[in-house]
């Protein structure tokens, strides 16, 4: 078991020092000078040279990237070239945004897919589970900004009943909070459960015919019952890993959706920098996604442990 | 005293039949797949069921224990001693309170048919607690019920096992497991179908021996599915023939395993009895294939694989036999030649 978190955790090391290498190595391939995008076309040659000595943008790559690594482990993301402000701060402020949006969207996609699948896949031959799968279809083929605007053209703009866009943090106001959140996190959660759904209905349908479902049901437990004693933990196992990258699509997803929804989240933020040209600034919120996503897949790789005794002593 | 003891028996002592299947007929959309089954089993009987694969032995076994799929067309009737209705067109919560408590099953597969992500304790004791009764639901003695069983069926260190996940036992050990589930509330009818196929050789005489052990101490009765002849002839007293959905032939196991009359019967013993191949060199064989579910003949269900088929198998054989747990169907019965 111990050895089993150790090499995850080695796993999760080696991938975060990987990826930040590709993440920087991409930023510095892009064309153009940071120092003369930030100062402009008409800035002199010498004020140009003293921001790239000030940023460090004069040294070697390697030099470069380990103060970047070093000041990233720190949580000391530096200054924007353009703004002059501190970035971490503004990272954590907005994070804080995308975080409700994400955590909401998933709690919202568990809760339609769970049940949803798990009726489609009892009644995967009748009519009525016929037509949810299509609804699910549906669902799965819905972009979430195209979802966010459809929402968006009935219940604010048609309806009348929620805002269109908008934030207030959840201690300034509650309710006003939770006015703004319920379109965007459905736009998000409904096309994430709609997925969702098709790998929990699956995940149900290859249990069911397991032959411990049929031991089950020999020792006189009903279909009901002996699903949800000895099914759902096995069925557990794969959703477990859709969800990983959901959490993932998510946090992408959540990109676009808070444009839509005009919501000041680390989406918003990492497109405007994009469109400020800040590449520092770019470059720690990219690395910032990567380390979540990867977080997330160590955290799944450690529920398989709970979850599957049959992995803590796989070698 | 011995009034008093068969008085004092748990199931109906005033007749030793546990289990009668009246003209079994199960269909499933368009295929007919059970005609007219019909046999029983007496207290402490060990009948076997044979036939190739696709005959119709683990539907037999699924009905039983009412575990057919939601759509078969069911008629006939199952009775099962103790039980006050018929098993066919019950309802499903009075077929899973005699699931696991009147009749248990002992699958095939022991590598998947436990629960990979439950102790192997807590799968024996739970079938122990769902059949307990509201008062009678201690988790506890449960579980060291379930240590008990685990000691009974052989496992080394019960205590240990009971804590183990199915993937740190062996195959034959997990098959003791299955066992000691079956048995745990002392059935009055165990099925087993093909319990040893998938296990070693050496592993599965001892799990025989375990199943045959089992049974006894209960007196109860045994139906033992099997293609392996020899199995049947270790285990069994009597032996069902099946093949196309029908029992083609049925007696005590010495009489049909010495002189077989269905030409199927004859064709299986003939396949399986290595002394013939040690002289030829090859095992004899039934021609062609067993047919997909739905594309038997009609008439004799045999007769498109049957050397001695004449026109007149084109009408259904009728039951030869002084009853339905002895006799056969054939219109040329083997051994009738000089009688002919």
């Amino acid at each position: 078991m111990l050895l089993q978190i150790l090499r995850r955790t080695a796993t999760l090391v080696a991938s975060l020092v990987v990826s930040s290498m590709l993440v920087f190595a991409f930023m510095a391939l892009l064309p153009g000078d940071p120092a003369r995008v930030a100062l402009g076309v008409n800035a002199s040659e010498a004020s140009v040279a003293q921001m790239r000595q000030e940023f460090g943008l004069d040294r070697p790559l390697l030099s470069q990237y380990v103060s970047w690594m070093a000041g990233f482990i720190r949580f000391d993301l530096g200054t924007s070239y353009v703004s002059q402000v501190e970035i971490a701060p503004q990272i954590i402020d907005r994070l804080q945004v995308t975080m409700w949006l994400v955590v909401c969207a998933m709690v919202l996609a568990l809760v339609i897919a769970v049940p949803l699948g798990t009726v489609m896949a009892l009644r995967h031959r009748k009519p009525s589970g016929l037509v949810l799968s299509a609804l699910s279809q549906v669902g799965v083929a819905v972009p979430a900004f195209l979802a966010g605007i459809l929402l968006i053209t009935v219940f604010a703009v048609k309806l009348q009943w929620l805002p269109a866009n908008g934030w207030t943090p959840p201690n300034e106001d509650p309710v006003q909070f939770l006015r703004q959140l319920i379109l965007p996190v459905l736009a998000l959660g409904l096309v994430q459960g709609a997925v969702l759904t098709r790998y929990v209905r699956s995940s149900i349908l290859d249990v069911q015919r397991e032959d411990y479902i049929r031991t089950a049901r020999a020792k006189g437990l009903g279909a009901g019952r002996a699903l949800r004693r000895h099914g759902f933990r096995n069925a557990a196992i794969p959703v477990v890993t859709v969800l990983a990258l959901q959490l993932a699509t998510l946090l992408i997803g959540a990109v676009v959706v808070e444009r839509v929804f005009v919501i000041p989240g680390l989406g918003s933020l990492l497109l405007d920098q994009v469109a400020n040209r800040d590449l520092i600034f770019v470059q720690d919120i990219v690395m910032l996604l990567v380390l979540a996503v990867l977080l997330v897949n160590f955290v799944v790789d450690l529920l398989y442990l709970v979850i599957d005794p049959r992995l803590k002593v796989a070698t | 005293m011995s009034v008093l003891a068969a008085e004092t028996r748990p199931k109906d002592a005033s007749t030793s039949r546990v289990l009668d299947v009246q003209g079994l007929d199960v269909r499933l959309g368009r295929f007919h797949l059970l005609h007219d089954v019909t046999f029983s089993i007496d207290r402490g009987e060990r009948v076997g069921l044979i036939g190739e694969s696709g005959s119709g032995k683990s539907l037999t076994s699924l009905a039983l224990l009412g575990l057919l799929p939601d759509d078969a067309h069911v008629s006939g009737s199952i009775r099962l001693a103790g039980v006050g209705h018929d098993l066919v067109g019950a309802r499903e919560r009075d077929l899973a309170a005699i699931r696991g408590r009147d009749v248990a099953m002992v699958f095939q597969e022991p590598m998947t048919a436990l629960n990979p992500t439950m102790r192997v304790g807590d799968q024996v004791a739970e079938v122990i607690t769902i059949h307990a009764g509201r008062g009678g639901r201690d988790k506890r003695a449960a579980r060291a019920r379930a240590v008990e069983l685990l000691d009974q069926v052989g496992l080394p260190d019960p205590g240990d096992a009971a804590r183990a996940y199915p993937h740190q036992l062996s195959g034959g050990q997990r098959q003791r497991v299955v066992v000691a589930i079956a048995l745990a509330n002392d059935p009055s009818l165990l099925v087993c179908d093909e319990p040893t196929t998938a296990l070693d050789v050496t592993v599965q005489a001892r799990v025989l021996d375990l199943i045959v052990r089992g049974v006894s101490a209960r007196d109860a009765a045994l139906l033992f599915i099997t293609h392996d002849l020899s199995v049947v002839a270790t285990v069994c007293e009597r032996v069902l023939v099946m093949y196309g959905g029908r029992v083609v032939e049925a007696g005590p196991v010495t009489e049909v395993f010495r002189r077989p009359r269905h030409r199927y019967t004859q064709g299986l013993l003939a396949a399986s009895d290595l002394d013939s191949a040690a002289a030829g060199g090859r095992l004899p064989t039934i021609r062609g294939t067993v047919p997909s579910a739905g594309t038997f003949p009609d008439g004799c269900v045999f007769r498109s694989r049957c050397d001695h088929a004449t026109e007149v198998c084109a009408t259904e054989p009728a039951w030869a036999g002084p009853d339905p747990g002895n006799g056969f169907a054939c219109h040329h019965p083997a051994g009738a030649e000089r009688a002919s």
